[in-house]
């Protein structure tokens, strides 16, 4: 399947969880906050929240700022 | 006089107390390192920091794995946000990431001046106040607007001293002054304060803190100019504090005149 994560276009292998693209883009969890098609994905709800063909995915994390 | 000396003197924040008047951004330090230092010679209890996309192809952890949250409340910020919709969006996203419910709400459609907008601000306010956040708003120096936000629940209101980053000190200075003489809820000065005696004058005006980030961040010695700030935040809190004399047009002796030569 086709996936845009962070504005770049992915090729993945589906079915696929929130938490298992985390993982292979090697992101900790804890760190960041994901929305799935503009809609924010708890961290609590990443293990079972699926990722679909077309979907749009941003990761965000606290960098330094004023 | 209104006020009286007191040693202990928080800054009180909807309901939560603070040690330090003194508010530091995170942005720009060259390293880790440094920040962690600069944030402790400031002697700072409230961090702000902003949020962004996770670069792909390197994603380490950022250099905010480096504060201490047990320490220090992070505040994350909406920067970026050209509207009141992508504030909230990413107000909602900080909450998500971990972040307590508290949220530096900024609005700056013109990427030159940064210069917050007041009505997307204001709407983003009504949002997220109704959803439960402690919002600080960053606005232009305007007492009208500072009253607004006041009503609709934010818990401070913060106007600007000069624009971001141009280490330009109070040019806002007398309807700061105004704000400061209306407002129920905490004043911080924020933004274009670039140098220690910039925050003790925002600070002898009766404000109750201020926010620092370039100034010490790109300073030669960061850790020197944290202690400065902290220095010149102190003085004027305490000179405020203290009672400061008017300004008069003619000489007031300060030796007595009389008893000798005449």
């Amino acid at each position: 399947m086709e996936i845009q994560v962070n504005g770049e276009k992915r090729h993945w292998d589906g079915p696929v969880t929130v938490l298992d693209l985390l993982e292979a883009l090697g992101i900790r969890p804890a760190a960041v906050a994901v929305e799935r098609n503009l809609r924010i994905v708890l961290r609590d709800e990443m293990a079972r929240e699926m990722i679909h063909d077309g979907d749009t995915i941003e990761i965000i994390r606290m960098v330094g700022g004023g | 006089m209104k006020t009286k000396i007191k040693a202990d003197d928080p800054l009180i924040i909807a309901g939560r107390s603070f040690g330090s008047r003194l508010l530091l951004g995170t942005g720009k330090f060259s390293s880790a390192r440094v920040m962690k230092s600069a944030l402790k010679a400031s002697g700072t209890e409230i961090v702000t920091v902003a949020l962004r996309r996770v670069e792909l192809d390197n994603a380490r952890d950022s250099i905010l794995s480096a504060v201490d949250v047990g320490r220090y409340l992070l505040l994350p910020n909406t920067s970026g946000a050209r509207n009141a919709e992508e504030a909230v969006r990413l107000a909602r996203l900080a909450r998500a990431a971990g972040c307590e419910p508290w949220i530096k709400l900024e609005v700056t459609p013109d990427p030159h001046y940064l210069l917050p907008d007041p009505i997307e601000t204001l709407k983003a306010a009504e949002i997220l106040v109704r959803e439960g956040f402690t919002v600080l708003p960053y606005i232009n120096a305007d007492p009208v607007l500072a009253k607004r936000l006041e009503e609709v629940g934010t818990a401070t209101v913060m106007p600007l001293g000069s624009p971001i980053g141009s280490n330009r000190g109070l040019k806002t200075r007398e309807l700061i002054e105004i704000i400061i003489e209306k407002a129920r809820v905490p004043v911080v000065v924020d933004a274009g304060l670039g140098a220690p005696s910039h925050a003790a004058e925002a600070m002898e005006m009766g404000a109750d803190a201020v926010l620092v980030n370039t100034a010490v961040a790109v300073a030669g010695d960061p850790v020197a100019m944290a202690r400065a700030f902290k220095k010149g935040v102190e003085a004027g809190r305490e000179a405020f504090l203290a009672g400061l004399g008017s300004p008069r047009k003619t000489a007031e002796a300060s030796s007595p005149l009389t008893g000798f030569l005449r």
